[in-house]
């Protein structure tokens, strides 16, 4: 079964110390400045933002169907068994259709390089190949942070409300959005309030591509055909207004 | 039916203006040249106002999808001549297939521009994702590119007076042509399904399941009208009379075409229950009329039979419906996605130096071919000739 992570904003406490251990692991710089910034960027793969009176965590979703993964003209990104996205930057042309297609415009670009890559979290897929967690659950001091098996998250989280409803907003973030997510949310307050994107649909989106798509071939059989038919037809009557031209203008 | 002679302003009068454009010319050139330094040595960042939150500009709204669809004259009317076989236009042929070739290339220098790696353009040719629409329209772009080349070798065999080559073109004429027009009915189309996967970010006056058949049947209208800029221009520029008639026929056929755009556009809003959406006040609400507007104006001018004797009116509806077009796809590609991803994008004085950049290269080397090779005068080698 594949991996989630659960992230819970009620007990977020801002700490941070999952971006120092996500900059630490990709060996990105990271300082004060860095951290007061609120948006995910090529040196930022995981943020905590500041919304109102609570924190919320953003990165990538790890989709259970990656639009990222079925846009990507050179099949870049790949849904990894264990519930990781990866990417592989060899692929990569920098078409940064990823990016404008994500839901959660998760992918990053750096822009300022001259040979530069998309960049997201990969949910330390390495580590946990290895059996281990992502290295912000093992940073975070409050377990607002949790990562395993996403049947499990999901159980954890139903507890979490059923055990305390006045202190969640009684929903799971990622269950079902765009097909559902590797990484669960809860919050006190709804998720738009936490700059989660709504209107999104409970399913996933590469269909909304592949049901056009898969007509392609048809098209183009059916479309030579018929075009080859026309050219016959529209050639052929000339033809034979020309040969019968000449017999025509001998019998009469 | 032969083409009958329309006064038109003389060359003469314009010649000191021609200087003029000359250095406005040289002008963009020389930024889009500076562009150019910047964008190799310094990185997409140092050139363009794109961000995480809005990675798609005007290179890709404007030089590739305009530049693609604008392209589309020459697979229309490569489908009307060689496959309906409506000879008559023949005279137009090679100026729409010309167009539409060197759209095509300055599309792939486009994206030389805005891809993050252009050394890795080839890829897709060995790393395939048959399920993304991104890799269909990569390889429909790159053998299209092949066909128009192929259907444009002719005009340069002839100025060489290489008789075999040609004969060898002839032969492979009827699958060539019929490849060009599924080729180009797959990645017109195409274009629009790339945009069927934000369903949460383009502006529902836009976002529709439709998008790959409006993008199909905008990107024939705007190739017709193309066609009929195009000629108007060639007349004025390289003093050759006007093909009147067949502008007019071609002129009827934009109004069909885009009347069929306009009755589709408005059937599928009113489904979707967005037509209301038009109401709200809105810089996108106000996008949408520019664009409609700019569309159905020529719908009724040419209907009214007002440009029978005016082909100014012909030409103005004609440009009318490519300002349509443009706005079409730009409201689709950048104004259409600001609202939800809540970026604000301005492009950068470079990102407009590399689109005037191209567009102008368009123009001069359409102009270069039309003074060397024949684009114009040519003689149909006929099959009846051919066979003696």
């Amino acid at each position: 079964m594949a991996n989630a992570l659960l992230y819970d904003s009620t007990l977020c406490v801002g700490c941070k110390a999952c971006e120092t251990a996500c900059a630490g692991r990709w060996k990105l710089p990271y300082n004060e400045k860095i951290a007061e910034e609120q948006t995910l960027s090529d040196h930022k793969l995981t943020v905590v933002q500041t919304h109102g009176e609570s924190f919320a965590r953003r990165m990538c979703m790890h989709c259970a169907e990656p639009t990222c993964a079925s846009v990507c003209p050179v099949g870049a990104f790949t849904k990894t068994a264990l519930g990781p996205v990866v990417y592989d930057a060899s692929k990569c042309i920098g078409c940064r259709y990823c990016m404008f297609a994500c839901p959660f415009q998760a992918p990053v670009y750096e822009w300022g390089s001259t040979a530069p890559k998309v960049r997201k979290c990969d949910q330390c897929h390495d580590r946990q190949m290895a059996g281990k967690v992502t290295a912000c659950t093992e940073a975070c001091p409050t377990g607002a942070t949790l990562s395993g098996d996403r049947d499990a998250m999901i159980a954890e989280a139903r507890k979490r409300i059923a055990e305390n409803p006045a202190g969640y907003y009684p929903r799971i973030y990622g269950i079902q959005e765009a097909g559902g997510t590797g990484m669960l949310l809860l919050s006190k307050v709804p998720f738009e309030q936490l700059g989660m994107p709504k209107n999104l649909p409970d399913r996933p989106l590469p269909p909304l591509t592949w049901n056009v798509l898969s007509f392609v071939p048809d098209i183009a059989s059916v479309g030579s055909v018929l075009l080859g038919g026309v050219y016959w037809l529209t050639h052929r009557r000339e033809a034979v207004a020309q040969a019968e031209d000449r017999p025509q203008g001998g019998v009469s | 039916m032969t083409t009958a002679a329309l006064p038109l302003p003389r060359l003469d009068a314009l010649r000191r203006r021609i200087s003029i454009w000359r250095v406005i010319f040289y002008a963009i050139m020389s930024a889009a040249l500076y562009t150019t330094y910047l964008r190799v040595f310094h990185g997409l960042g140092s050139v363009t106002n794109l961000s995480d939150q809005f990675p798609w500009g005007i290179w890709i709204g404007f030089d590739v999808l305009c530049g693609v669809g604008l392209a589309a004259g020459g697979f229309t009317l490569v489908a009307i001549v060689h496959i309906f076989h409506i000879k008559r236009y023949e005279p137009i042929l090679r100026p729409a297939i010309l167009t539409a070739f060197l759209g095509y290339l300055l599309v792939v220098v486009a994206l030389m521009f805005d891809l993050g790696r252009p050394d890795r353009i080839w890829h897709p040719l060995v790393m395939w994702n048959p399920r993304s629409v991104m890799f269909e329209v990569a390889w429909c772009v790159m053998l299209y590119n092949t066909v128009l080349a192929l259907e444009f070798a002719p005009v340069v065999f002839e100025r060489m007076q290489w008789r075999r080559p040609m004969r060898m073109i002839q032969f492979i004429s009827p699958p060539l042509v019929i490849a060009g027009v599924i080729l180009s009915t797959l990645h017109q189309s195409s274009l629009g399904s790339l945009y069927l996967i934000v369903p949460s970010k383009l502006h529902p006056l836009w976002y529709s399941p439709l998008l790959p058949l409006l993008f199909y049947i905008s990107a024939i209208s705007v190739g017709l009208a193309m066609t009929i800029f195009e000629s108007w221009h060639s007349a004025r520029a390289f003093g050759k009379q006007l093909e009147w008639p067949l502008l007019m026929g071609l002129g009827r056929l934009l109004a069909v075409v885009l009347s069929v755009f306009l009755v589709m556009r408005l059937m599928d809003l009113s489904r979707r229950h967005a037509l209301s959406l038009a109401l709200e006040p809105r810089i996108e609400v106000y996008l949408f009329y520019v664009e409609m507007l700019l569309m159905a104006a020529p719908v009724l001018i040419l209907f009214s039979g007002a440009t029978a004797t005016r082909p100014r009116l012909l030409y103005l509806c004609s440009v009318s419906a490519i300002l349509g077009f443009i706005a079409n796809r730009l409201n689709v590609s950048v104004t259409g996605i600001q609202a939800v991803t809540g970026a604000t994008y301005v492009p950068r004085w470079t990102e407009i130096a590399i689109t005037l950049g191209l567009v102008a290269a368009g123009f001069a080397i359409f102009r270069l071919a039309a003074k060397h090779l024949p684009l114009f005068e040519h003689t149909p080698p006929g099959p009846v000739r051919e066979s003696t």
